[in-house]
């Protein structure tokens, strides 16, 4: 690895001037379990790794049922699904966490850094995205919010500007009648990048579907929001031909490509099976949850 | 994944009993391994220890017009760089390529090909530095599989290479270096008396032996002209001779100290590092070490070959088989020396056959040149034949543990290549299975399937070597030369044990420089409780005897009169004459001196070993994966000298035997690179894709051998890819031809159906 | 070229304090630096678990931690699990059931498998095989070291 420098602000200000000094050659870790092995890759030419683990807005874990849940950039995997309260409101969200990585992983790696690193197979970005939320970003002219769906532009691109720290994500509460559910397909049982994954919620009402979202990983540039397999059930009744439409469009809403983890063929046809298990799964949640 | 069962998890079939052999005793390096003291290639320091970095070719297939190294020296802190110039010139054929392939001359041949090195003060230094070299490529068409390669329009690798075709040599470059035959009876005579004839085309991809510590050495060229090489290998004699070969200097000048190997399964026994750092170390005058990245290994040493087969097999509805046809392409990487030859003898081992026709082909592609891995060539081979196998069972209406049975071969056999088996235990193996209450129990649930497959390797001798001295104090030291990858030194020290009567525990075995001990032949083979514990049992015989002499020597009676029995040497004609191995071991120095024994073997009788899987799997229809639910290895061990390490050879290699089944490949891009080189992408079994691995083990004694041992250590990999295939085939109704059996395929294969 | 960084840790219950090189991974500090190399390489990306040290009592992959990170840290190696000259019942237990062949990966296994137990006392086989998920074994097949685990499971409960 080439010579790096290293800073550890205490505040979110700090971080903000540490940033805007280095103009564009610094990047925020929080667990590096993605950023330290991307720069011995070379993926990023960088001259200074800016730690946000000393940061305490970034580490912070609050919810409550009126205003749902604000997580702090570098909160480590095990300490989400180890919150009692976060796992019991956010199944769905609980699903991503705990399947990032091994144990080893799941100690570092954090939801910020997840989606800051923006890859298209970021397993936790479809459950965000499927559960609105949103991405608490701060920079030398304040704060800003940015839909979990807007932040990732492009592969490893993100919407932060190169003097603006995520702080924070923001997921709003859940409402009765809802679930949501996450699932990947990986060749292991472990330690694998998804070759597709479906992150999905749902609000029932009698029996219908009221409101639905449905997120796709690993089968385009940016994780996929797929806003018209979620509107096309609106309203119908929460059963299996619902489902099997929602998937379909899933399925042709992807646009993956052919490598190392999958082919198109292969990864069109798991974007059908994902969704319509993930639904099945988060309608169940959603029956339980009343 | 229950593994509460109502029977034994591991038994062994055993039928004579000894002392010290077939116990389980705790290894001796078991304390330094469990606190992390154990130092393997990387751990090594020296004082003045410079690291080194290794540049890699980016592309497949590039001709090297030039390398300037100069912005690399002057980069601070830069100590030396070499490059293929540096080695000795001159030479031809195998020498040539042996140097090539650790640093590329005028061709880089693969990706990950070693270009240049450098040494400097710190392994970020040199990184850097070889990022500073720069060479100019003209870039070739690579070709990277077997098929494509044998085409007469394929890009040629060597242009100075012509086929040996059946000993007669071509007029035009290729890159097929050899085809050979081995022929038995009449084939198409056979194949006319049969019923059933079933003929399958098979295809397998790259795959790598996968050891967790990658390759590390370290260098000092002396001040006295001498080589020291510290580093972890699977035969330190093996790496001596390499690299006197490559720095053309006598096997004399160099000492090789072999550190503790953390795994090599066949691909630690060539060498890449060892002669680079000595270059490094001549230049400099200080130590050098160089470590391997995980792409390095990679992508830069010898995997095992993708390969492609065809196989054809006849039977009566009887279950006689009639005839047998192999025909097996398997790729050397990119230079000659596929494991093609081992995988010919190996494919139709099992069986014995009137008419068999076996062709082999040799074929050189733009990928590193392959190594041995495990059985090295059998696994491809059997991954077709056994399906083959499979498919005849089942037209014929028969069990195929019973067609198995049928056409077994056995002692008196004589095999395709030509040898007769001795006494072998493949009838034993196939009774064993059979009886399992594994292959006994119903499958439970919609898409689960069973497979059962056979293999068989026929493990090798070779030279080993032994010292072992008598403490004052009643134990002995042992000194070897093999080093110890999975528990030898146990399985070695506790053949002189047996031989001394002595516990075990009064053995104290070292593994030994190439200074130190006599030529040792590689870890590998499965050679080596066989042979190097041959060579304890004779330098512990040698002992004995020696003691005997010196016991009848202090009492002033006949030698033959004296007996060693339960670590007490007694006099047969005086009941009063009786001494224990520590009391006469603490009366040497005052009775003539200290007692050494030594031996130097080379064992001819070799036993093969027969192993045989069965397999149940669930497969996912809608995704292709498949799950493995329960797995049975039974293998003839001849004799488990220590039958907890002979189990974790039969679990480890079945294991392997999974990964290369289901997930594990080199993924190639268009351009001829390997694109999956980590350990992320390239996917061997985690603990939670496996169900605990059952075993049996079979002891039909080899006669070869004072306690029976025929050797473990490969075996054990040849039939997970067909059992698996075969339980695949059973639980989807349709059957897959090629490796990897991942879910992409398995679920093509599903929707094909 | 800036100067290294002064870091002062704890690393198996003594205060140590060692000078690196931002870009180095703790991986390298306690091996090249610090002179622990019982902490072992295998792939430098946190797939395989060879580094695998606990840190603040939660275990990482030390090849993905920066050595710059363990200030004021409290860090547990291979190096520090024995009491003295007494094996912890995890390490017997790894010699006892052969649960090392090569015993490259046996260090990081150790770790993991303690701070398994020390966490879930009693845990299921499928609990074992998840928690070690990121621990690489190519030589056993992990047979014996889930045996191992579950063995030391039992012994650590009737201690």
């Amino acid at each position: 690895m080439k010579w790096i420098d290293y800073a550890t602000p205490h505040s979110v200000r700090e971080a903000v001037d540490v940033l805007s000094e280095a103009g564009g050659r610094a990047r925020v870790m929080a667990g590096g379990t993605d950023l330290l092995v991307a720069l011995r890759a070379g993926v990023y030419d960088i001259d200074l790794v800016v730690d946000g683990k000393n940061i305490p807005e970034l580490n912070e874990i609050t919810y409550d049922p009126t205003n749902g849940l604000t997580l702090g950039a570098a909160v480590p995997c095990y300490k989400i699904y180890g919150n009692q309260a976060v796992a019991t409101a956010y199944p769905g969200l609980i699903d991503a966490a705990s399947l990032i990585g091994g144990t080893q992983i799941q100690g570092r790696a954090s939801l910020g850094g997840n989606l800051c690193n923006a890859t298209p197979s970021a397993d936790s970005i479809p459950p965000m995205i499927a559960l609105n939320g949103t991405a608490n970003i701060a920079g030398p002219n304040g704060n800003r919010q940015v839909a979990i769906e807007d932040f990732c532009t492009g592969v490893r691109q993100n919407a932060l500007g190169s003097d603006e720290i995520l702080v924070s994500l923001h997921l709003p509460a859940p409402v009765a009648n809802s679930g949501a559910n996450y699932i990947r397909f990986i060749p292991r049982n472990e330690m694998d990048i998804a070759v597709a994954g479906a992150g999905v919620s749902v609000v029932l009402d009698n029996g219908d579907i009221k409101e639905a979202r449905v997120s796709l990983a690993s089968v385009a540039p940016t994780p996929l929001f797929v806003q018209e397999a979620g509107d096309a059930i609106a309203g119908k009744p929460a059963n299996d031909e619902t489902v099997r439409i929602a998937s379909g469009i899933a399925r042709d809403a992807a646009r993956p490509i052919t490598d190392m983890r999958g082919t198109i063929e292969f990864r069109q046809h798991l974007c059908e099976v994902l969704t319509r298990r993930a639904l099945n799964t988060a309608i169940e949640r959603a029956k339980e949850n009343n | 994944m229950a593994t509460t069962r109502d029977y034994e998890p591991n038994v062994v079939l055993s039928n004579q009993d000894y002392n010290v052999v077939g116990t389980r005793p705790l290894r001796p390096d078991g304390a330094d391994k469990v606190t992390g003291r154990a130092l393997y290639g990387a751990d090594f320091a020296a004082a003045g220890l410079l690291s080194g970095s290794v540049l890699r070719s980016p592309h497949a297939h590039a001709r090297i017009k030039s390398i300037d190294t100069s912005k690399a020296e002057a980069l601070d802190g830069v100590r030396a760089v070499v490059t293929s110039a540096d080695f000795p010139q001159g030479g031809e054929g195998p020498v040539v390529w042996q140097r090539d392939n650790v640093l590329a001359s005028d061709k880089a041949l693969y990706r990950g090909h070693a270009i240049a090195a450098v040494a400097a003060a710190s392994p970020h230094i040199a990184e850097e530095a070889v990022s500073l070299i720069d060479v100019d490529y003209e870039v070739l068409t690579p070709v990277t599989d077997v098929q494509s390669s044998m085409k007469g329009d394929a890009p040629i690798l060597h242009d100075s290479l012509m086929t040996d075709e059946l000993g007669e040599k071509a007029d035009k470059a290729s890159n097929v270096a050899s085809h050979f035959q081995h022929v038995k009876g009449d084939v198409k005579a056979g194949f006319k008396e049969a019923d059933v004839v079933i003929e399958r085309e098979f295809t397998t991809k790259t795959v790598h032996q996968g050891y967790i510590e990658p390759q590390a050495a370290t260098a000092l060229w002396n001040n006295d002209g001498r080589l020291h090489i510290w580093c972890s290998t699977q035969g330190s004699f093996a790496a001596r001779d390499a690299c006197a070969k490559i720095l053309d200097i006598p096997v004399s000048q160099i000492r090789v100290v072999p550190l503790e190997i953390g795994g090599g399964f066949g691909g630690k026994i060539d060498v890449y590092l060892e002669p680079v750092a000595a270059l490094l170390s001549k230049k400099t005058g200080t130590p050098v070490k160089l470590v391997m990245s995980r792409a390095d290994v990679l992508q830069g040493t010898g995997p095992t070959p993708g390969s492609y087969a065809k196989i054809k097999i006849g039977a009566k509805k009887d279950g006689t088989i009639t005839a047998a046809h192999a025909y097996l392409a398997m790729e050397a990487g990119a230079y000659p020396g596929s494991p093609v030859g081992a995988g010919a003898m190996c494919v139709l081992a099992p069986y014995d056959l009137e008419n068999a026709l076996v062709d082999g082909y040799d074929v050189v592609v733009n990928k590193p040149k392959t190594a041995a891995y495990r059985a090295p060539g059998a696994p491809n081979a059997a991954f077709a034949g056994e399906q083959v196998i499979d498919e005849v069972a089942k037209a014929i209406g028969m069990d195929p543990i019973d067609f198995r049975m049928k056409n077994a071969a056995k002692e008196g056999t004589r095999q395709v290549h030509g040898p007769t088996f001795p006494r072998v235990g493949y009838e034993e193996v196939l009774e064993a299975m059979k009886s399992h209450p594994h292959y006994n129990a119903p499958l439970d649930g919609p898409n689960q399937g069973r497979g059962v497959a056979v293999g068989f390797w026929f493990n090798i001798g070779f030279d080993s070597a032994c010292n072992i001295a008598v403490n004052a104090d009643g134990t002995v030291t042992l000194q070897e030369g093999s080093t110890d990858i999975g528990g030898t030194r146990a399985s070695i020290a506790m053949q002189a044990a047996e031989v001394l009567t002595l516990p075990y525990e009064k053995v104290h075995p070292t593994v030994v420089d190439t200074d130190t001990i006599g030529f040792t032949a590689v870890t590998g083979g499965s050679r080596t409780t066989f042979a190097t514990g041959w060579a304890a049992y004779e330098a512990a015989q040698d002992v004995r005897t020696k003691m005997i002499d010196r016991a009848a020597q202090i009492w002033e009676v006949d030698a033959d009169t004296v007996e060693l029995e339960d670590a007490v040497f007694k006099s047969k004609s005086d009941p009063e004459l009786s001494m224990t191995f520590a009391e006469l071991a603490g009366q040497l120095g005052r009775s003539g001196g200290g007692i050494t024994g030594t031996a130097a073997v080379s064992p001819s009788g070799v036993g093969g070993a027969f192993a045989g899987n069965i397999v149940d799997v669930e497969v996912d229809p809608e995704t292709g994966k498949t799950e493995i639910l329960r797995f049975t290895v039974v293998q003839d061990a001849g004799k488990a000298i220590h039958p907890s390490y002979v189990e974790g050879q039969m679990q480890g290699g079945a294991v392997q035997g999974i990964g290369w089944a289901l997930n594990e490949e080199y993924y190639m891009s268009d351009s001829g690179t390997m694109d999956n080189v980590s350990l992320l992408d390239y996917r061997m079994p985690t603990s939670l894709d496996l169900p605990m691995i059952d075993t049996v083990i079979v002891e039909v004694a080899n006669p070869g051998h004072p306690y029976g041992v025929r050797g473990v250590g490969e075996a054990p990999i040849i039939p997970p890819t067909p059992a698996i295939a075969n339980a695949i085939e059973n639980a989807i109704g349709t059957r897959l031809f090629a490796l990897p059996m991942n879910p992409a395929a398995v679920a093509k294969a599903v929707m094909d159906k | 070229m800036p100067g290294k960084t002064y870091v002062q840790t704890n690393i198996n219950g003594e205060h140590v304090d060692f000078l690196c090189e931002p870009r180095q991974s703790l991986l390298e500090c306690l091996r090249d630096v610090i002179g622990l190399t019982g902490t072992k390489e295998g792939c430098n990306d946190g797939n395989c678990g060879a580094c695998t040290v606990e840190m603040d009592g939660r275990i990482v992959t030390s090849c993905l931690v920066l050595g710059v990170e363990a200030e004021g840290k409290e860090i547990t190696t291979i190096e520090g699990i024995a009491d003295g000259s007494t094996l912890h019942p995890i390490q017997q237990s790894f010699l006892e059931n052969a649960a090392l062949q090569c015993g490259i990966c046996t260090p990081g296994f150790i770790v993991a498998s303690k701070s398994l137990l020390d966490q879930n006392p009693d845990p299921t086989e499928h609990e074992i095989r998840f928690w070690l998920a990121n621990n690489l074994c190519r030589c056993t097949g992990y047979d014996k070291i889930i045996r191992a685990v579950q063995d030391a499971a039992v012994k650590m409960q009737e201690a």
